[in-house]
């Protein structure tokens, strides 16, 4: 254990969870992952440029794999299980479903979390807004075309 | 689907319900049934348990294309039960049949046969039951849900759970057949299409509700307990050794500690983020390794100076000098990079191995019974100390290094005496799991009275088995390798046109596929083996472009060129749907835009199988940076019949991003010792602003008249030469080397 590991404090998917003696500059990818046992935040790369670890801080979709624990502290963080569930989906989601938009889905943290964020703060993104929102998310599979309509459709639904 | 978002609930849930499955399942390993000409019990297949749950058991795995929705669709029809009343136990060496794995799109072609007779064969053994119960006819007897009922009277009824005594003294199934072809036959007959009420119908997949709303665990959320984190340290070049390592820089990382064996070099600690900093703070000393790679630039030079270590010829017919005599000739060489499966996950394994060798291994590799044999070899104990059980990773596409991840984690685990999770890191997968081959190909073609009346190829590359997509022995693992491990257990296969696609009428055909050694044998980033329909893409690129190209010559319409000189009806007219739902533009491919910015469409056409597709594209090119930009893609598909119109949409359109992806992109870049693309900056893939405007996708159906043809991956194949067409019907200018990058396309502007 190094010298500055101390507990660290979340409010994670609308619970409050403490990790004691962590390194404060681990990021926040593995604490969730392995400390908390929330899983959907996954790895994709470690570099920030896929998605796969996307969470939302305060409502803004941050990627997981290279932000340190500590800079979580004292905001909301979200998973995609903390989202929405089938009784009360956020409405991403439920258009994910209905388009059955994925391939394997180990990608969909990237795409629900930041198609929710912006929707959430922008009442009817255009298809071409959504295009540049999602311009920094992998999908290895292919399934961009039925995870930009859900979006889309999404984005014609009221709040 | 209750029981199976229980079964997903928790890591816990998914360990603790393979612990029931274990005391369920008191038989011999499923395995054994694969004896031709032998017989297996039906509860190797299928089981039901009194609450009325089915559970059927198969080789095949969910690799994200809903082939285990397709395979629950087919078990709930010829049973007659909800689809929520049917679970699947998938892949696993100690509970399920082999069947292969999954591969070669057979899942659904193949893979069925024996779950759709087994089910069958229990819904016969069921009725007779039932027909006892109710003292009734069996053929008065209907099912409805799960309920049997007699049709005269229909309050005389009784469930499945109440039958399912009788299962356990059904006579045995007849097997036949091993790997994809694995099939097992009872005294039942399958129903007839008609009769189906889901199989045909665009069912939801049953794990993407659990995905969108994170509820579903892959491979990558297993934990066991007392697991450790795992990582690896690869070597900075092609077969450079391993000279020293020095362990005390993991002292600042808890409890980080060093595992060596020969070149193979592993961290493992406590925490997951103290084995990612502990191997990257290693600082060790290698050798420069052979420095055997050509220039990126000079690859295609290379392959065709190389030696070639073997040959096959793949189709010779009719006389070739005849054809060419007093004909028009085409002579054109074309180029087909390296390519890296590059998953979105790049790979996970928990492996438990015990001081005896006995070894439990969690993985998300598309093939666990090969996979066992190659654990078991690396370990040289005997195949039964062995299991592996297939858990859902990132989507594979092929022998893309999830095997190597379990082989790095089995290594450690045995090192440390304690379960290893192993987690790669983006580059261990990019920049070092197995790459598809480089392709380069020289072609002769004559045209004679507007049509091909000679066509001599010759397709080069490197081995696509270098790599078995059989991961049963120690070499095949890049760590076992790296542990002393030669990989001698190549399988030979070529890039070859023609083994199952020459399908166009050309009376002098002669066509021969070559192959290479590897640059470097063992230890290499640029070992060969498949990606996403092995040979396809490549050859199809090649065949196709080429095909346009005498097209040219002939003065004739690309598609209608394509049309006359085949014969086959499905084929035809899978060309002619596409050609109605992208409104094709007859004539001559003749643009020649030279300036600004040139729009052309261009058209592709392949088979895999009996599967037929034919895709357009239509492009916008920048002449001055060479940059293009598909607006475009509409695809025709014929594979037979199809079991779920819906997850078959959505994995073709996947295939044509994927496949457009890899055809404007995706090179592996590599300097003089060792693959540079490490990560999704140097290794690019498509992006949403680079999505086309439009995508339509036309599924040709014959009712049951034809059966299911595979899927998975022939749309993967048109997408690359439908562009390059439609370059050349924007420009004029041909572009013979893929990927269809501006650099590529700006050499091909300039040189036309």
């Amino acid at each position: 254990m190094s010298d500055t590991a101390r507990s660290v404090r979340l409010e994670v998917d609308e619970s409050s969870r403490t990790v004691e003696g962590i390194d404060p500059a681990t990021p926040l990818l593995y604490v969730l992952r392995d400390d908390l046992g929330l899983p959907n935040p996954r790895f994709g790369c470690g570099l920030a440029q896929c998605g796969a670890c996307t969470v939302q801080l305060d409502g803004t979709p941050v990627r997981s794999c290279v932000l340190p624990v500590a800079a979580a502290e004292g905001k909301r963080v979200t998973t995609l299980a903390g989202l929405g569930t089938p009784e009360r989906p956020h409405r991403v989601q439920a258009e994910f479903v209905d388009e059955q938009a994925m391939q394997c889905g180990y990608c969909v943290s990237g795409w629900i979390m930041t198609g929710a964020a912006l929707v959430d703060h922008e009442p009817h993104p255009s298809p071409a807004r959504i295009r540049e929102a999602c311009a920094g998310l992998v999908c290895r599979c292919g399934s961009q075309l039925a995870m930009l309509r859900a979006i889309e459709r999404a984005a014609e639904k009221p709040a | 689907m209750t029981s199976r978002r229980t079964f997903l609930g928790s890591a816990a849930a998914l360990l603790a319900v393979v612990a029931t499955h274990d005391g369920m399942r008191a038989f011999a390993s499923a395995a054994e049934s694969a004896t031709e000409g032998a017989s297996t019990p039906l509860r190797t297949w299928l089981q039901i348990g009194e609450d009325g749950m089915v559970t059927f058991f198969t080789g095949k795995v969910e690799i994200g294309m809903g082939v285990i929705t397709g395979l629950t669709q087919i078990v709930a029809d010829e049973l007659d039960v909800p689809l929520s009343h049917v679970r699947a136990v998938t892949g696993d060496t100690a509970l399920t049949p082999d069947q292969g794995g999954v591969g070669g799109s057979t899942s659904t072609e193949l893979g069925a046969f024996p779950l759709r007779n087994a089910a069958a064969e229990a819904r016969r053994v069921l009725l007779e039951a039932a027909a006892a119960r109710l003292r009734v006819p069996a053929d008065r007897l209907v099912v409805t849900d799960g309920v049997v009922r007699d049709r005269t009277n229909p309050s005389a009824s009784v469930p499945y759970g109440a039958l399912v005594a009788a299962l356990a003294n059904a006579p045995p199934l007849h097997a036949s057949g091993e790997n994809f072809a694995q099939n097992v036959t009872g005294a039942a007959k399958p129903k007839a299409p008609a009769d189906y009420r889901y199989v045909g119908k665009p069912v939801a997949r049953i794990d993407v509700a659990p995905k969108a709303y994170g509820t579903f665990r892959y491979v990558v959320d297993v934990r066991v307990p007392g697991m450790l984190h795992g990582r690896v340290v690869r070597p900075p070049a092609a077969g450079a050794r391993l000279l020293g390592v020095d362990e005390a820089p993991l002292r600042a990382f808890g409890d980080a500690r060093l595992v060596r064996i020969g070149d193979f070099l592993g961290v493992v600690a406590s925490r997951e983020w103290d084995a990612v900093r502990g191997a990257r703070a290693l600082e060790p000393r290698w050798s420069a390794g052979p420095r055997s790679f050509p220039a990126q630039s000079a690859l295609p030079d290379a392959m065709w100076a190389a030696p070639v270590s073997s040959q096959d010829k793949v189709v010779a017919r009719g006389d070739l000098a005849a054809g060419f005599a007093g004909a028009d000739v085409v002579e054109a060489r074309y180029a087909w990079p390296f390519q890296a499966h590059a998953m979105m996950g790049p790979g996970c394994a928990v492996a438990d191995v015990a001081h005896d060798g006995t070894a439990r291994v969690w993985t998300g590799g598309q093939k666990p019974f090969a996979l066992r044999e190659g654990i078991a070899d690396l370990l040289g104990v005997p195949l039964e100390k062995v299991r592996v059980t297939f858990v859902e990773d990132a989507g594979s596409y092929g022998r893309g290094g999830f095997d190597d991840t379990a082989a790095d984690a089995v290594l450690l685990s045995r090192a440390v005496g304690k379960p290893v999770r192993v987690q790669a890191m983006r580059s261990d997968t990019t920049q070092w799991g197995p790459k598809a081959p480089a392709i380069v190909a020289h072609l002769r073609g004559a045209v004679r009275d507007g049509a091909i009346a000679a066509l001599d190829l010759t397709v080069r590359s490197f081995n696509g088995g270098e790599i078995s997509s059989h991961p049963d022995s120690a070499g095949n693992f890049i760590g076992g390798q790296l542990a002393g491990h030669p990989n001698d257990k190549p399988r030979v296969e070529y890039a070859a046109y023609g083994r199952n696609s020459a399908t166009y009428r050309i009376p002098a055909l002669h066509a021969v596929a070559e192959l290479i050694p590897p640059l470097v044998a063992n230890g290499s980033p640029l070992r060969t083996t498949h990606l996403r329909d092995p040979e396809g893409p490549g050859t199809t690129f090649v065949i196709e472009s080429f095909v346009d190209e005498l097209a040219a010559k002939a003065g004739a319409d690309p598609l209608a060129f394509r049309i006359a000189h085949l014969d086959d009806a499905r084929q035809a007219g899978v060309l002619r749907a596409v050609a109605t739902a992208s409104q094709w533009r007859s004539g001559r491919s003749a643009a020649k835009r030279q300036t600004g910015l040139a729009r052309g469409r261009g058209v592709a056409f392949a088979t895999r199988g009996k599967t037929v597709v034919a895709t357009v594209a239509e492009v916008a090119v920048d002449t001055a940076s060479g940059a293009v930009r598909v607006t475009r893609l509409v695809c025709a598909h014929d594979c037979g019949f199809i079991v779920n119109p819906r997850s078959l949409r959505g994995t073709i359109e996947a295939n044509l991003m994927q496949s457009m992806s890899r055809a404007l992109y995706e090179e592996v870049k590599f300097d003089e010792s060792t693959v540079t693309s490490r990560d999704w900056a140097s290794y690019p893939v498509v992006r949403t602003p680079d999505v086309p405007d439009s995508v339509e996708v036309v599924l040709i159906e014959h009712g049951a008249d034809v059966p299911s043809y595979g899927a998975g991956e022939p749309s993967s194949r048109p997408t690359a030469a439908a562009i390059a067409n439609a370059i050349y019907d924007a420009t004029g200018a041909r572009v013979r080397r893929a990927p269809l990058t501006p650099e590529n396309v700006l050499a091909a502007l300039h040189g036309a």
